[in-house]
């Protein structure tokens, strides 16, 4: 065990990774001076230009390119750099990567990672900040995997870069520099599809991913000293997502509560509280980002997030 | 006609065989479309046999191939099976995708053949790709393949060939490109639309060589593919602008009412197979092999296609093979709530 960043666990994880398999490899704008977020620090120098590979600013390309190398049994490691960027690229990741197993009757294996980093990053503004995750899970033949913290950065970056299937990896820009242990043996990885109890609780069922998980444990907290346990679920990977875990909590608790940073409407929230909905006949409530633009100026950005005392408040008037 | 001294006769005489293989199994697609039993669009290279046997004749059969959605000659000269190929026209079982991509999606990894593609342009980049981790894996396993990537004269007004050509050159990939030019892009004239001195001066802008070709001519194809698929080998990416012409609509369901009745009938007298069967007459080849040879293409096909009707269609739950890998953690199907 030792404490790690998010972006150091990730780089750690690549490193790993690809001292273990040499067909992994790493490309995109900037990597070779450690990535504009650090994510990729060092390893040039470990595993050379090649390995760790510069490109020009040509996101189809680099989604294109990957889909070809991964065809033929190279396991490429696809950085997008912000996910609004990875719009380049959709036609590569939808109609290509996704569809290339599928529509050719099983011949091709399509073995990629698409680091994507979404989130809301202080005044980043529209095009910095989005949460994309919902679009993706709604493409059959994708993996959708949304980290929360440094341990899970490396263990579900290293099973996606051993899984055969396209895994869309979106880390949260604003949990970069969030420091926590890391087991450091090389063998641990996390099964993707494996839901993690964040907190437990007892009245109400509150499932999250990525950055809004730490939000909804601070709200958690807090509810705690009114008496009210609520349980935190992180989905950890969109899809495939762990139902059984969060049914059977909400089996228990009875009632269900949502909360993503990405807009409400057609957000993954709807996925899972429709679920349960079905499943159980539960109550279910979203929490989500308003529909607008992430705005720029920070009391107008303020409107777009979801806050603990916006989760709070769901959760007190559920119990 | 150019007269041709010294014509190694065999040599065409394979490309002939390959050229009205192809002819006879698009008059079958064509047919099957007509007929409804091939369910979905049929694009037809009826006219543009010689690209597609020059091209892909000069490839061993591990070398690589993308093509796009006219792709069915580029397939076969591939060296593909014609029955699984119809069968997957057919969409039915033991189509050489299960059934799962049809005409557009057509691919035989089995040969190399990495797919034809349903996106106009998508596959340039894809190609550059698979010769990307062929340079990645060549030092350690020494792959020496080659990539080969048969685009129309649409592709090359998208994005893709700009970013795709930039990549095979800044990173020297073994990659030959080779845009197809019929004359059209669906309904519309390729000069109408596509600006500048053309897509061979575009290839060099980006600092590939390129040349054009008359790729009517199975003889000049196939000289001009052979230099530049050693070329692409060795790491220096080419670019081959062939010009020839399409003599049947966009698809099996298009009447053609945008260009007249005499000019496809007077572009009917430059098509290739009846140029090289002109050419291997010159250079004394007995008749009977050439007949022989269409012959025995006519007989192939037609089998094929009484074959795939007779086919099955495939099981339905195979609907639900092959999308991923990862399954959820309590077990289950990936395949959503409903299934
Ligand atoms: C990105 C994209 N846009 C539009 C289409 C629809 N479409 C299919 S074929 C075609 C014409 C393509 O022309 P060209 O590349 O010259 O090939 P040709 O059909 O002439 O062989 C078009 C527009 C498509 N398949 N993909």
């Amino acid at each position: 065990m030792g404490e790690l960043t998010y972006a150091q666990a990730a780089r750690e994880a690549i490193a790993e990774e690809m001292r273990r398999d040499p067909d992994v490899w790493a490309l995109g704008e900037d990597l070779g001076r450690g990535g504009v977020f650090g994510q990729y620090a060092g390893l040039a120098d470990e595993f050379g230009p090649e390995r760790i590979c510069d490109t020009p600013i040509s996101e189809a390309s680099i989604m294109g390119a990957s889909v070809g190398a991964a065809m033929v049994g190279t396991r490429p490691i696809v950085e997008m750099r912000f996910s609004d960027f990875a719009l380049c690229a959709v036609d590569e990741l939808v109609n290509q990567a996704a569809k290339a197993r599928y529509m050719f009757g099983g011949q091709a294996r399509v073995p990629m990672v698409i680091r994507e980093p979404i989130g809301i990053w202080r005044s980043s503004a529209a095009q910095h900040s989005q949460s994309l995750e919902a679009w993706y899970t709604h493409i059959p033949g994708l993996v959708v995997v949304t980290p929360a913290t440094p341990a899970d950065n490396k263990g579900l970056l290293k099973s996606a870069i051993r899984s055969d299937d396209p895994v869309v990896y979106m880390e949260h820009k604003n949990l970069w520099s969030l420091a926590g242990e890391v087991p450091g043996d090389e063998d641990r990885t996390i099964p993707l599809g494996a839901a993690r109890l964040a907190r437990a609780g007892e009245d109400v069922t509150v499932v999250s991913w990525s950055r809004m998980v730490h939000v909804c444990a601070g709200a958690a907290a807090a509810l705690e000293g009114e008496g009210i346990s609520a349980e935190v679920i992180d989905l950890r990977t969109l899809w495939p997502w762990d139902r059984e875990r969060v049914l059977g909590s909400v089996a228990r608790t009875g009632r269900l509560l949502v909360v993503h940073e990405a807009v409400s409407v057609g957000g993954f929230g709807a996925e899972v509280a429709a679920t349960v909905a079905e499943e159980l006949g539960a109550p279910v409530r979203r929490l989500g980002a308003p529909r607008i633009p992430i705005p720029y100026a920070p009391p107008l950005e303020d409107r777009a997030r979801v806050t603990e005392d916006m989760i709070a408040a769901a959760v007190r008037e559920m119990a | 006609m150019t007269e041709r001294r010294n014509l190694d006769t065999e040599r065409f005489l394979a490309h002939y065989a390959t050229m009205q293989r192809i002819r006879a199994f698009e008059h079958a697609a064509l047919r099957a479309a007509r007929e409804g039993l091939a369910t979905g669009a049929i694009h037809a290279s009826i006219g543009q046999e010689a690209v597609a046997s020059g091209v892909c004749g000069n490839l061993g059969r591990s070398d690589l191939l993308l093509s796009n959605h006219r792709g069915h000659g580029h397939t076969l000269a591939k060296g593909a099976d014609p029955g699984a190929m119809m069968r997957e026209l057919f969409g039915r079982e033991g189509g050489v995708c299960g059934g799962k991509g049809g005409s557009m999606h057509i691919a035989d990894f089995g040969v190399g053949m990495l797919g034809a593609n349903g996106v106009v342009g998508a596959n340039i980049l894809i190609a550059a790709g698979a010769a990307h981790g062929i340079r990645l894996r060549r030092s350690r396993i020494g792959d020496d393949r080659v990539v080969v990537c048969i685009f129309g004269d649409g592709a090359v007004n998208r994005g893709p060939f700009l970013e795709g050509l930039n990549w095979a050159a800044v990173y020297r990939l073994p990659v030959l490109f080779v845009c197809e030019d019929n004359g059209f892009a669906a309904t519309t004239r390729t000069e109408a639309l596509t600006a500048g001195p053309g897509p061979a001066a575009r290839a060099e802008s980006l600092g590939l060589a390129a040349a054009e070709v008359d790729g009517n001519d199975i003889v000049a194809v196939d000289a001009i593919a052979r230099d530049f698929i050693a070329a692409a080998r060795a790491g220096e990416p080419r670019f081959l602008h062939a010009k020839t012409w399409r003599l049947e609509g966009h698809t099996a369901a298009d009447k053609g009412t945008y260009r007249p009745a005499s000019e496809v009938e007077a572009r009917w007298a430059e098509e290739p197979v009846a140029r090289c069967e002109g050419l291997l007459g010159q250079a004394g080849v007995d008749p009977r092999r050439l007949e022989a040879a269409r012959d025995a293409a006519g007989r192939e096909m037609e089998a094929v296609f009484e074959e795939a009707r007779a086919a099955d269609w495939p099981p339905a739950a195979t609907a639900f093979d092959d999308v991923l890998d990862t399954a959820p953690a309590g077990g289950g199907t990936t395949a959503g709530a409903a299934g």
